[in-house]
């Protein structure tokens, strides 16, 4: 270490060495310039006045708070009311439009479509998943087959009054029978509706069996799925011909979809969020890519649900309607 | 022997260096002149692009992330062009100093000029370096506080006026001046300018030298870049020692060196070292003490040269008493010529590069979930956000189509599928990016993972395409 009695004057630059050596090499004891010093206590005059003016020291349970009050909760709660406020117009107009006029306003349908995403991410993910692609039994809310329908006021209207909720009388509502389990059909009779739903979705060729089940879907099922099978809106009767199967299309899957039913519920929301918060979300399921230009005309009366009723599903009750 | 007792910190000793007149001095002149105008002159040049671009010829248009330079338009994705600059800048260093040593220092470096212009104010205001040195020491007076506050309040004007300016090449210079003086400007143009005044004045008014000896690292990679073929500033001892005054030389001419060490080329230095001592960090290579040393060889009657540009191979063939290399060959050795080719090529590719961009750019990045999702009617959509750019000062229509997917067809969510084509039109703005949400569908039987291509033409006058590899991904 620094030994001052072995410290000399250099030879070449005039000042003077540590004086300590390896292998000949000595360091210079070359001076700070003085503005570095002043520098140096610049620094510590600010350090003291930041220790005063900010949050610094820990204590046992606290910490000192500093002066100025600064807390970086206090920050992000500011920054959450500051934006809460920036954004609470643009939620008052979203509130203010029918959903239908929305898209006339480019920049106020933006807005919905990403306040939309947003409140999916804290509401709708559990079920339909992060990428609003659903899984078994949860609709994929991108693709272009919906069995409530796809526009932008019949999604913000299945929001709203949630499917299949039991105390509500608004609620989009359809009883499928449980044809199997409840001895509406024998074991035969289902297999072969399942041969005949396959044929018509084109996943195999007409037989005998779904010959024998053609009838039996004109008996039993033409009267919510259509005599073609093409679906209905109105009672959220799935299209049995598309390729978009919402508890699988393989025979096994269909099967059970006949024996047992399949009755899907999702919240209503009409009642936990607000209504701008609503609109936005139908606006953004709208553009995921399926959604509809206008609600579609249903051209031809629709049979109601009492017929199905009547056709055998004892248990449907006299609210299953629309 | 012993040290004397050491003190920790060292004060700066001031340094007032004399004027001087002399071939070194009008050239630094005369770059200080160039340098400070084009600094000036640039943000003031005006450059047509039309109506939907800004005409200031040199901008750095940071709101909007575009850099303007005459013809050529530089987007923030093309940055590779600045870090090409900033290459050549640097390979530039490298020739400019094996080629001539420190120039940089000497001549064009900011810390230099400023604090050379600064030091003519303060021979303006305190007269030259003995006043300097006599106001220095008297005690505070009317007239010493005077001076101060008029050689401060020069310097303040000088730091303003110049480093200031620098804000004008960030906006529309005009614009910007009007704004600034009116109040309106924005709070960093305000800001920009106290920092840059500050700055300028503190560091060319009182730091000086020391930026150079303490702050810069660029004599350290100076250091490391010199060798024998580089010029330096060099004091010919050989010719110079033993030194002595003129009386004394005169009386004895074989016991003397040239030098009659009247110290003029201490007194003249900016940085305040002695280049007697041998090159050192401290010299800039100016070359203020060759003119002053010329200045007075030629009052005593002596040749030139006792102090001036030499390479250490040129000293030691002097010693030797061989001629020098010519000039032009110490300037053109291996490593010059080297670093020259390399500029140059640098320089060559960024030319070229610039020669045969496309003006128009299309990406797409796909969304990820889902990724691949059925339609009803059984084919197969995937989903992509498609940025288009023009780069052009004027809207272009544009076609974008999916090379190399069979039986595609694209709609975008604005419009529906009942839209959907085999190829979407559209107008991009000038000069701005166009971002699109496009669908696509294809039959579900194919690969997996499918090939293909995101085509953009330009379907003006002008055309050109652009293209982006892309997937379409099929369900399992
Ligand atoms: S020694 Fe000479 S060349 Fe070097 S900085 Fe001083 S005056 Fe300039
Ligand atoms: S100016 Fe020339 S003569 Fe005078 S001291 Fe310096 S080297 Fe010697």
């Amino acid at each position: 270490m620094a030994d001052p009695t072995k410290s000399k004057i250099d030879q070449h630059s005039g000042t003077p060495t540590m004086g300590h050596e390896w292998d000949g090499i000595e360091e210079l004891d070359t001076p700070l310039p003085r503005w570095w010093l002043w520098t140096f206590y610049a620094c510590i005059l600010f350090s003291l006045g930041y220790v005063i003016a900010y949050p610094a020291w820990p204590l046992v349970n606290s910490y000192t708070k500093g002066m100025l009050g600064w807390s970086s909760r206090g920050d992000l709660a500011r920054d959450m009311a500051a934006q809460a406020a920036k954004v609470a117009p643009i939620h008052r107009a979203i509130a203010a439009t029918p959903i239908d006029q929305l898209p006339a306003n480019a920049a106020l349908m933006q807005a919905a479509v990403d306040g939309g995403r947003a409140a999916f991410k804290v509401h709708c993910v559990q079920c339909h998943g992060s990428g609003a692609a659903g899984s078994k039994g949860y609709p994929n809310l991108n693709d272009d087959d919906w069995l409530w329908g796809g526009d932008l006021v019949t999604i913000e209207k299945t929001i709203i009054d949630g499917v299949r909720n039991p105390d509500h009388a608004e609620t989009r509502m359809s009883i499928m029978p449980a044809f199997g389990r409840d001895q509406l059909l024998q074991a035969a009779q289902v297999d072969d509706l399942v041969a005949h739903v396959r044929t018509i979705s084109g996943q195999q060729k007409p037989d005998a069996a779904s010959r024998r089940g053609g009838q039996l879907f004109a008996d039993n099922c033409a009267v919510c799925h259509g005599p073609a099978g093409k679906g209905n809106r109105e009672l959220g009767a799935p299209n049995l011909t598309d390729g978009i199967w919402l508890y699988g299309g393989d025979a096994e899957s269909i099967h059970q979809t006949v024996w047992n039913s399949r009755q899907g519920v999702m919240p209503r929301w009409g009642d936990k969020l607000d209504p701008a918060t609503v609109r936005m979300l139908a606006a953004y399921v709208h553009s995921l890519g399926g959604g509809e230009a206008a609600p579609v005309p249903v051209p031809v009366p629709v049979p109601t649900v009492a017929a199905a009723v009547d056709n055998g599903a004892a248990e449907a009750t006299s609210d299953a309607r629309q | 022997m012993t040290a004397a007792p050491l003190s920790l910190y060292a004060k700066r000793k001031g340094v007032y260096p004399k004027a001087i007149d002399g071939f070194y001095r009008r050239l630094k002149w005369v770059v200080m002149a160039v340098t400070l105008a084009i600094y000036w002159i640039t943000p003031w040049l005006r450059w047509d692009r039309g109506p939907y671009a800004p005409d200031q010829a040199v901008l750095v248009d940071l709101a909007h992330r575009r850099f303007y330079m005459f013809a050529i338009e530089i987007w923030p994705h093309e940055f590779y062009y600045v870090a090409g600059l900033l290459v050549m800048a640097g390979v530039g260093l490298f020739l400019v100093t094996s080629a001539v040593g420190r120039a940089w220092c000497g001549y064009a470096c900011p810390q230099t000029v400023w604090t050379d212009l600064y030091q003519h104010v303060e021979r303006f205001i305190d007269g030259d370096r003995n006043a300097q040195i006599r106001l220095d020491k008297a005690p505070w007076s009317a007239g010493k506080i005077a001076r101060r506050v008029a050689k401060w309040s020069i310097w303040l004007f000088i730091a303003f006026g110049t480093g200031g300016a620098w804000i004008f090449y960030f906006a529309d210079a005009p614009t910007l001046q009007q704004q600034f003086w009116s109040g309106t400007a924005a709070p960093v143009a305000y800001a920009t300018v106290a920092v840059l005044t500050a700055t300028t004045f503190i560091l060319g008014g009182f730091m000086r030298e020391q930026v150079c000896i303490y702050m810069c690292p660029w004599p350290r990679i100076q250091t490391a870049m010199l060798d024998e073929k580089s010029l330096v500033v060099t004091y010919k001892y050989w010719r110079g020692e033993q030194r002595g005054s003129l009386k004394k030389s005169l009386a004895q001419p074989d016991a003397f060196g040239d030098c009659i060490d009247c110290d003029q080329c201490v007194a003249v230095c900016p940085t305040g070292i002695d280049i007697r001592e041998g090159p050192q960090i401290g010299c800039i290579t100016c070359a203020l003490c060759v003119d002053a040393c010329d200045k007075v060889m030629a009052q005593v009657g002596r040749p030139r040269g006792l102090i001036d540009y030499c390479t250490e191979d040129d000293a030691t063939a002097e010693k030797a008493g061989r001629a020098p290399r010519p000039v032009i060959r110490s300037l053109l050795h291996v490593r010059t010529l080297v670093y020259l080719t390399l500029w140059s090529a640098v320089g060559v590719a960024m030319l070229f590069a610039l020669g045969t961009r496309t003006r128009i750019d299309i990406s797409a990045q796909q969304d990820r979930n889902p990724i691949a999702m059925r339609l009803s009617d059984g084919t197969v959509r995937n989903a992509f956000t498609v940025k288009l750019r023009n780069m052009e000062s004027r809207p272009r229509p544009m076609r974008i189509s999916a090379e190399g997917l069979a039986g595609v067809s694209l709609w975008t969510d604005r419009d529906g599928r009942a839209d959907a084509r085999a190829a979407i039109d559209t107008i991009v703005p000038s000069d701005s990016v166009a971002k699109l949400r496009i669908f696509l569908a294809a039959p579900a039987n194919g690969p997996q993972r499918e090939d293909f291509a995101f085509t953009v033409r330009a379907t003006d006058r002008e055309g050109g395409t652009a293209s982006e590899p892309a997937h379409f991904e099929r369900l399992q």
